[in-house]
């Protein structure tokens, strides 16, 4: 057989089979159920998809801050010794010296709870309760402005909050910056 | 010819590198006499499992950063200074963590793929060892490297402080298409998310075009299994791409409709432009080069022949073009491109140089196969401003001044 006949033939057989990818691989991929890799699924969309229950308010996140947060990011998220989180609003534009926090250029409120729940506090990620993430999320945002402190946050009401500098972030792909 | 005592680069080729000899023979001192070596009078040091440098390079190592109470957290940068050649050894590849370099036991490791695809699927390291591989020379390099050529005032610092955070490895592993190919795709699917086993699970998101393109999930560096720091026991390659992207550790690909917009692609990874708009997602690194000798910390040792010597890369593609001043940018000539000249791997550049002993302001400029060529710095900054941290790949100028110091200058 000529080696375009076999290849015709290897193709018509794989089509017979139904097999719809193009390469042939070694298959080594075990097939697992979403409740098996739920641990692992943590990442959260601006669209609210992936937010697990539980819920929290500003007031109930200030302890949580003053416990896990406060020593690296200051109190009431003014920053130092690490990243401050709060203020800044209003000085992106211009000659000034921008102030990046979570409040002046964060464009998600839905980007917070993904990454307090993935990488924080820094010394033990992943051990805060998803409530606990909602609370301190609503905490720093109301320092902010943003909510108010008795505002309950949740799966349903996250991703509703709009960011101040949300309608300033414009995406370049698939284009390229000049 | 350009000015200032470049030569054509190809000078020592055609014969010229005699003619020079023979001018400046008169200006060397007398060769001192030669004695027996002291390391050839003993046999020399046993083998060992795993080599390391002479012990007289001690010195050419990385340097590192981090915030406070975050060691492990920030970056090391490449010694390009004391390096040839277009590949960066294992042990002096820059480094940039998120949340310190996790000790991961390959055995437990594994890899999933999930969300907008038929059946998710999870790899053992030894499932996916048994993929046909493929290797391919790359750059790395962070986004965020040279950021320092934006701030108003020329850097006191070396070329591995300005620009250490590229370094350049062969990497093999296995694509990444035919996995998801493998998982079924649903054609909803736009994106992924690429997630990190460490402790920050640091994590991007990446179009579908790119991963089907010519994103490998890499295993070796170099011939060797991935360092820790750079990913063990498997990363994402994106070539071209900002560094981040490459995810380190990589665990986990969930395919997704649109982009995640994770902490590192928002608040960390964009270009906060002049008018305070800011642009999300600019991907490809583009055309950038740099001289590497002299640079800083290697001062000229009196008049006479050099070679000018370099390195130059594009996300985009294969370097085309390098050209090199001696005079601040006012004449330029062709620096020879050393083979093999690969897309999206740095690019060895060489050119001679007669040194007269005066001052003189140093520059390379590259361009790619898009035609793209390397702005200067006034034209970055009047594109973008100077505040967007990242993605700076405008020209860089060293100062050699009368005497041989080498400075970094804004020309």
């Amino acid at each position: 057989m000529s080696m375009r006949k076999h290849r015709l033939a290897v193709a018509a057989l794989l089509a017979t089979l139904g097999v719809a990818h193009a390469a042939d691989t070694p298959n080594l991929g075990q097939p697992i159920s979403p409740h098996e890799f739920a641990a692992w699924d943590i990442s959260v969309a601006p669209d609210g998809a992936g937010l697990p229950a539980g819920s929290g308010t500003a007031k109930q996140g200030a302890p949580v801050y003053a416990e896990k947060c406060a020593a690296c990011h200051g109190e009431k998220g003014a920053g130092q010794p690490n990243d401050r989180l709060v203020g800044g609003i209003g000085t992106l534009a211009g000659d000034q010296a921008p102030v990046r926090t979570v409040g002046s250029f964060w464009p998600y409120a839905t980007t917070l709870f993904d990454y307090v729940r993935r990488a924080m506090p820094w010394q033990q990620p992943q051990s805060l309760s998803d409530s606990e993430v909602y609370a301190v999320a609503a905490y720093i945002l109301n320092l902010n402005g943003i909510i108010g402190d008795a505002d309950v946050l949740d799966a349903t009401t996250l991703p509703k909050v709009k960011m101040p500098n949300r309608d300033n972030f414009f995406i370049v792909y698939p284009g390229n910056l000049k | 010819m350009a000015g200032n005592g470049l030569l054509d680069r190809r000078h020592f080729l055609q014969g010229g590198a005699l003619a020079a000899a023979a001018v400046g023979a008169g200006g060397a001192a007398t060769a001192e006499t030669l004695t027996k070596a002291p390391w050839m009078t003993a046999p020399g040091t046993p083998f060992e499992g795993y080599g390391q440098p002479s012990r007289f390079e001690a010195k050419v190592v990385r340097i590192a950063g981090n915030p406070p109470n975050a060691p492990g957290t920030g970056a090391s940068r490449t010694p390009l200074q004391a390096l040839n050649g277009m590949i960066t050894p294992n042990g002096l590849h820059f480094e940039r963590s998120h949340s310190g370099i996790p000790d991961i036991d390959p055995d437990a490791h594994r890899f999933l793929i999930h969300g907008l695809v038929k059946r998710p699927l999870v790899f053992t390291l030894e499932a996916l060892a048994r993929y046909p591989m493929t290797s391919r020379i790359a750059f790395i390099e962070c986004a965020g490297n040279s950021a320092v050529l934006f701030a108003k005032d020329p850097a006191a610092a070396t070329v591995q402080g300005i620009h250490g955070l590229v370094s350049c490895a062969e990497w093999t592993g296995v694509p990444l298409a035919p996995l998801l190919d493998e998982a079924g795709v649903d054609p909803k699917a736009e994106w992924l998310l690429a997630e990190g086993a460490d402790a920050a699970a640091m994590s991007r998101s990446v179009p579908l075009g790119k991963a089907r393109d010519d994103a490998l999930i890499a295993l070796y560096q170099n011939g060797e299994r991935i360092r820790p720091a750079n990913g063990y026991p498997m990363r994402l390659l994106l070539p071209g791409y900002q560094g981040n992207m490459n995810v380190k550790w990589l665990r986990r690909i969930k395919l997704t409709e649109g982009p995640t917009h994770t902490k590192d692609e928002t608040s960390r990874y964009s270009l906060l432009q002049q008018d305070g708009r800011v642009a999300e997602f600019k991907f490809p690194m583009d055309a950038k080069s740099v001289i590497t000798q002299p640079s800083p910390g290697l001062a000229m040792k009196g008049p006479g022949l050099y070679e000018i010597s370099g390195l130059a890369w594009s996300g985009n593609g294969k370097i085309t073009r390098v050209e090199v001043s001696a005079d601040g940018g006012q004449s330029w000539a062709p620096a020879a491109l050393a083979e093999p000249v690969l897309s999206k791997a740095l690019t060895r550049f060489r050119l001679p140089w007669r040194w007269t002993g005066g001052s003189a302001v140093l520059q390379s400029r590259a361009t790619d196969e898009t035609g793209y060529v390397q702005p200067t710095r006034a034209a970055q900054i009047a594109a973008r401003g100077a505040r967007g941290i990242y993605h700076c790949n405008l020209i860089t100028s060293w100062g050699v001044a009368e005497g041989g110091e080498v400075k970094h200058v804004y020309a």
